[in-house]
């Protein structure tokens, strides 16, 4: 069964009774799954960031490309797996907890903004710091949209 | 080498975000996202320890491999972040969608800063 509304937190939401109960009943699967996507999520960020490091005063286009395809690609999983389909139990800790989690990062983010304020170019931090707030969300929202319109699911729910 | 050290860390800090996202869930019965809140603010003041250690030499960077890139970058996220705030406007709830997104990045970078900080404050 699919919940009525779409969670907040796409992570667990203890709201809806099937993620309430998941952890019983095959704890060691689901955190292996969660576990597993996040180690794949993590070195292809670490890839990237090894691949296109920037200078103490550059922009972090590194974590920023991760940060901001991670919320698009979270948007797209989410209408996939809580509107348009009923997915498997494994799918969402795998992919969402896990993948994405593990592929998007707030706390290198943070530093970042902070080694650059260190660095001397305050004004780089907060192109970056406010760059990546506005595009990471407006990410999330072209690929719940997009989704939605592609899976036909716009017009038959609210989402209150 | 550093990437063993980086896939160890998110094995652990992925699963530490789902369970922690749980316990705070479980105590709070609100609709605003207080767990991946929490788990953002914690791994940024973390990294901020690893990486104002390691700017004073005393953390390796195999540590900062494991613990910051690895642990910190999978318990932390940034998608997790965005849906919520998306789908709190969507739901009607555009307080705290605009609280949980200025509130999490006010407090998560003071933590790096403070972090950073108190690493230098420790061991220089």
């Amino acid at each position: 069964m699919r919940p009525e509304r779409p969670p907040i937190d796409p992570d667990v939401d203890l709201g809806d009774p099937r993620q309430r109960a998941e952890l019983r009943g095959g704890t060691v699967s689901l955190l292996g799954a969660i576990a597993v996507g996040g180690m794949l999520g993590a070195v292809v960020r670490h890839g990237l960031a090894v691949a296109f490091p920037h200078p103490p005063r550059g922009f972090p286009w590194a974590t920023f490309t991760v940060n901001v395809s991670g919320c698009l690609l979270i948007g797209v999983l989410m209408v996939l797996i809580t509107e348009a389909w009923t997915a498997p139990r494994l799918v969402r800790p795998f992919l969402g907890v896990g993948v994405l989690g593990g592929y998007t990062t707030f706390s290198t983010y943070a530093i970042e903004v902070q080694q650059a304020v260190a660095a001397g170019a305050a004004r780089t931090a907060l192109l970056y710091l406010a760059g990546t707030l506005v595009a990471a969300l407006a990410s999330v929202r072209v690929g719940v949209t997009l989704t939605r319109l592609a899976t036909g699911v716009a017009r038959q729910r609210s989402y209150g | 080498m550093s990437v063993i050290l980086v896939a160890l860390g998110a094995a652990l800090g992925a699963p530490l975000r789902y369970l922690v996202d749980r316990a705070v869930q479980a105590r709070h019965g609100s609709a605003f996202p207080w767990g991946t809140f929490t788990v953002n603010v914690v791994g940024s003041f973390i990294l901020g320890v690893l990486i104002g250690g390691a700017a004073v030499g005393a953390v390796p960077g195999s540590l900062v491999a494991l613990l910051g890139v690895g642990l910190c970058g999978a318990l932390t996220t940034y998608s997790t972040f965005g849906y919520e705030t998306v789908r709190l406007f969507e739901a009607g709830r555009r307080f705290h969608a605009l609280f949980n997104a200025g509130a999490s990045v006010v407090a998560a970078l003071g933590a790096a800063f403070v972090g950073v900080a108190l690493a230098e404050a420790l061991w220089s």
